[in-house]
């Protein structure tokens, strides 16, 4: 076992670390913080999901807010209205946003890439005004509020034996059913990445023609990316909802579903980790765009109320289109590249010319 | 069984050294009050599609920067932290959080949006945090005082506002056929509600009502103005915020229709009718309620509140003195100011609460003359005086008496 861990790649170990520092959070960190990553957390998986689709199996979706709406109002409505127990809703609200997933990725076969954006982006535009419509169901404008839940006793105590600290918020609490969840989440999608449906869908991606030409079923799987992408938005909605303690038709918007494309985007498509970096991202750049500008004397003022004014509309823009230019892999990709000029640098003092295996053969692509 | 490692056993050890960091002290006074400087927080819509309201923080903070100036509340100078929001309550929530917890305040005051401030008030009152003269005239915000003690509004409710349009209408046309153009949403439903209810039995006076989507775009209006104007109505309630007002009264115009128009009271100033007249709406006639002295309107030139208000407002340099948004920014900071004096050396957030919500009894320089800012023991509504004003002339005229109209 021991040799088993040493002879583990970096990628690992640092998976480790990362896997770590996520588990310890709440501990170090104020309530508040930790609501703060929940966030952060809630828009990766969501992102992840997004990234199925978009990275993975290459079709174009500009309405996984309305995934995440589906799941949001699923979960308030069974707790507010059936009082069923808000954990059971997470997976329920996942299902069904998986199996609306499912059902709109069979007409998305016909589209090409140009009007399957179109039409999942009228599905974001119209998802507010859908809301509205069942007033006894949604609660119209006035939207549902949901009241914090409360860590269960046991978890209480081993928060407070660990920590000896205050007692457990429910903030808190909701970070580890995220964090969990997540990490069960990332853990399916990576292995399903790694084996035959991932493979398919990459293949999907890089050509349908060669790939149906392979016996590969096109339509199965590409509507399976849709059902299984539309499943992790329903998740994080739900999460979402729960965290926030309030949904209405304003919390999303159409920005919301640009906010999660941007974010697959610039955290790396077609990776695992880029998630996580492009949940961060949606999470931070609003915050930073209009409060850590302004702040920063540095910066001349008509600059920084063009940011404040425009709002994140305009940095998401400007930074995709840095992105686009200098990182078209994202972050992840960037990291990845410099890491491996590195290496291959710190290596090559020692072999010249020698030919490298790949470090991993299983994630070729 | 496997032993831990060494490494893995230090990893241990700096989890819970990190953990044992953790931990607060408690202080005695409230968060967010110094000797000399007091700490309020807002979130609100400076970005998207509800930005023309930001200002209205923009307008509090020039107040505030010369109540400063004056040398603060009993020596205590007020800092105003603004956080935008972009009209989304998944937003506000983050936000509020981070002013209450991390920046620490004393009090949110003037926080924007019917479903934002929803969306936190639970959060609010579960942490005794005063919510206090939020900028929106929801009367659930007024009326559920009793559930939610720690949360105040200021503005006169739109339910009671639609109310005066009922008796109006009821005084002077009582056989009108009344349409109905709403907002789809919290504050025109509301207006809607109040306008029913304040009909009673005549309520079948209404012979249509169409709705719109805030996120609709302006023209498209066209078709449920239509409707309206086919089903006979031949008086016209707009229940919607300034630019559809402004575009459906360009529209009413252009389909050759000429009812009574009502006017709602957040799209009234006359700045905004100004633009509809320059658009070729034929606005002359309509009515709408007013309780604050429009900066436009000449009859206030030389009335000492105005003046103080030019004074105040030159300090923001984003702020357009004539946009009503802005003098509404500056009487409502006014009254927080007030609140803050009267607490006096008691400066907690219980004792700010309380006067706020039941001990108020204040005339603002910037509204309406007889106008007061009351809160009672009974009475959570701080302001339920409007007076009816008259479009004509390319302004403003004001139909005494004020009329008090109390929504229980």
């Amino acid at each position: 076992m021991v040799s088993r861990l040493r002879r583990a790649p970096a990628r690992y170990w640092l998976v480790g670390a990362v896997a770590l520092v996520l588990l310890g959070l709440p501990s170090a960190v104020t309530s508040f913080e930790s609501s703060e990553w929940t966030l952060v957390l809630i828009f990766a998986i969501a992102i992840m999901g997004l990234n199925v689709l978009v990275g993975y199996s290459g079709q174009i979706s500009l309405g996984h807010g309305a995934f995440m709406a589906l799941g949001a109002y699923t979960t308030a409505i069974l707790v507010s209205r059936y009082h069923v127990n808000y954990l059971l809703t997470i997976p329920i609200a996942g299902v069904i946003g998986g199996a609306v997933g499912f059902l709109l990725g069979i007409p998305a076969l016909r589209l090409s890439a140009l009007y399957l954006a179109l039409a999942t982006f009228a599905l974001a535009v119209v998802t507010p005004s859908l809301i509205k419509r069942p007033v006894e169901l949604t609660g119209g404008v006035q939207g549902i509020l949901m009241l914090p839940p409360d860590p269960p006793q046991f978890v209480k105590d081993a928060f407070a034996t660990v920590t000896n600290g205050p007692q457990m918020t429910s903030e808190q609490w909701l970070y580890y059913v995220t964090l969990v969840t997540g990490a069960v989440l990332f853990w399916v999608a990576w292995n399903m990445l790694r084996h035959r449906p991932g493979r398919a869908m990459r293949a999907i991606r890089d050509g349908e023609v060669p790939a149906a030409a392979s016996g590969i079923n096109v339509a199965g799987y590409k509507t399976l990316a849709f059902g299984m992408s539309a499943f992790y938005a329903g998740v994080a909605g739900s999460l979402y909802g729960l965290s926030t303690g309030y949904v209405s038709p304003d919390t999303f918007p159409v920005a919301l579903s640009f906010q999660l494309l941007v974010g697959a985007v610039v955290g790396g498509l077609a990776s695992i980790v880029g998630p996580l970096v492009g949940g961060a991202f949606v999470y931070w750049l609003p915050i930073v765009s209009s409060q850590t500008i302004s702040s920063q004397d540095w910066i001349p003022s008509q600059i920084s109320s063009v940011f404040v004014k425009a709002g994140p509309a305009v940095t998401y823009g400007a930074l995709l289109i840095l992105i686009m230019i200098f990182a078209p892999n994202g972050i992840v990709g960037l990291a990845t590249a410099a890491y491996k000029a590195l290496r291959s640098r710190l290596r090559g003092a020692n072999e010249q010319g020698t030919v490298q295996m790949p470090p991993d053969p299983h994630t070729v692509g | 069984m496997t032993r831990l490692g060494p490494r893995s056993a230090a990893m241990v050890a700096c989890l819970i050294a990190l953990a044992a960091c953790g931990g607060s002290g408690g202080t005695a006074t409230d968060p967010g009050v110094t000797s000399n400087s007091i700490l309020l927080g807002v979130t609100i819509a400076q970005s998207g599609p509800a930005a023309a309201y930001g200002t209205i923080a923009n307008a509090a903070n020039a107040y505030f920067t010369y109540v400063n100036s004056q040398g603060g509340v009993n020596g205590r100078k007020i800092t105003y932290k603004i956080l935008d929001d972009g009209y989304n309550p998944a937003q506000t929530v983050p936000l509020t959080k981070q002013l209450v917890e991390a920046d620490q305040v004393f009090a949110m005051f003037g926080g924007l949006g019917t479903q934002s401030q929803t969306a936190v008030r639970d959060y609010l009152n579960a942490k005794k945090v005063p919510q206090l003269f939020v900028a929106t005239g929801a009367t659930t915000f007024m009326q559920d005082f009793s559930q939610h003690p720690y949360t105040i509004g200021w503005q006169p409710p739109y339910q009671g506002e639609a109310r005066i349009y009922a008796k109006d209408v009821l005084a002077n046309h009582p056989n009108a056929k009344i349409g109905v153009l709403y907002q789809n949403d919290d504050y025109g439903l509301d207006y809607l509600k109040g306008l029913t209810d304040g009909l009673g039995a005549n309520a079948s006076m209404i012979v249509d009502k169409e709705s719109y989507d805030v996120t609709a775009a302006v023209p498209t209006l066209a078709a449920q103005l239509t409707t309206l104007k086919a089903k006979g109505a031949d008086t016209l309630f707009i229940f919607a915020t300034p630019a559809f007002t402004i575009g459906s009264l360009a529209i009413v115009t252009a389909i050759h229709w000429a009812p009574l128009e009502y006017v709602n009271s957040v799209s009234d100033p006359a700045a905004y009718m100004q633009i509809a007249a320059s658009k070729g709406a034929k606005i002359d006639g309509a009515i709408s309620v007013g309780y604050i002295k429009d900066p436009t309107d000449p009859q206030w030139a030389n009335d000492a509140g105005m003046q103080l208000y030019q004074k105040v407002i030159a300090s923001c340099s984003t702020c357009k003195p004539s946009d009503g948004f802005n003098i509404y920014g500056v009487a409502v900071a006014y009254t927080m100011v007030d609140v803050l004096k009267q607490a006096g050396s008691n400066l907690t957030r219980a004792n700010v609460m309380s006067i706020a919500g039941s001990n108020l009894n204040e005339t603002n320089p910037f509204l309406l003359p007889g106008v007061t800012v009351t809160t009672t023991a009974t009475d959570h509504y701080p302001i339920t005086q409007e007076e009816v004003i008259k479009w004509s002339a390319n302004a403003w005229h004001l139909q005494p008496p004020l009329i008090d109209e109390q929504v229980s």
